[in-house]
């Protein structure tokens, strides 16, 4: 499936990319990320620490364990800082 | 009810004065909070908000769904701002209306504290010594558990 992916702020810097459009046979996000991961260096970096990243899925945040299937958007991002 | 996320600056008389008159008949308390940019270390050049467009304003209206559900509101209204600022500037504001102040005031502070880390911002601070991205604080996310 095709799936559209999105990074933002320091993960948009590290990965070098606002987005890309991926094509995967991933079941979930924690498979996407390793996925993404074992492709380059600067993904491994980006997605090293999980623990300080979140994800959207279809502009709905979510968990790591969610699944893929059906979705067309993934963003990650760091901890969000607004107001 | 309405949600805005604009580059440009707002003015805050302008739009409190907008959404007092438009208010229906009863609405007693009208709260506005508004967010200014701090230059919290000194040497702060410019705040850069970064967003997520179509996801930032699908979660405010979220956000606010959550708050009509707690509270007993007029109209709400959230203004956020995204691009370059300098310090002193106004990064957003939110307004509540309802018969009674104590809905007002605790929408509107649910509202701030559901906005500060649910809603797609990010914030860098541009100095002298370069550019950072601004930490999530965990009193930010502690501040949700209260509701």
């Amino acid at each position: 499936m095709t799936i559209d992916i999105l990074y933002f702020a320091w993960v948009r810097e590290r990965i070098g990319l606002p987005r890309e459009t991926v094509e995967t046979q991933a079941a979930t996000v924690a498979q996407l990320v390793e996925e993404l991961r074992a492709r380059e260096d600067r993904y491994e970096v980006a997605f090293a620490d999980l623990s300080a990243l979140r994800v959207a899925v279809d502009q709905d945040l979510a968990e790591f364990d969610a699944p893929l299937d059906g979705v067309r958007e993934v963003a990650f991002f760091p901890p969000m800082t607004g107001g | 009810m309405a949600v805005r996320v604009q580059s440009d600056p707002f003015d805050l008389g302008a739009e409190a004065n907008a959404f007092v008159a438009a208010q229906a008949g009863g609405m007693g308390a009208i709260v506005t909070f508004t967010g200014v940019v701090r230059d919290v270390a000194g040497g702060l050049q410019a705040m850069e908000i970064e967003h997520y467009p179509g996801m930032t304003e699908r979660a405010l209206h979220k956000i606010e769904d959550e708050a009509r559900d707690r509270w007993q509101l007029g109209d709400v209204l959230i203004v956020h701002r995204h691009g370059r600022m300098q310090a002193d500037e106004m990064i957003m504001m939110v307004a509540t209306a309802a018969r009674h102040r104590a809905d007002a005031f605790e929408a509107a502070q649910f509202l701030m504290d559901y906005l500060k880390s649910r809603a797609p911002f990010w914030k860098k601070e541009h100095t002298g010594q370069g550019a950072d991205w601004v930490a999530a604080r965990d009193e930010d996310e502690d501040a949700l558990k209260r509701w």
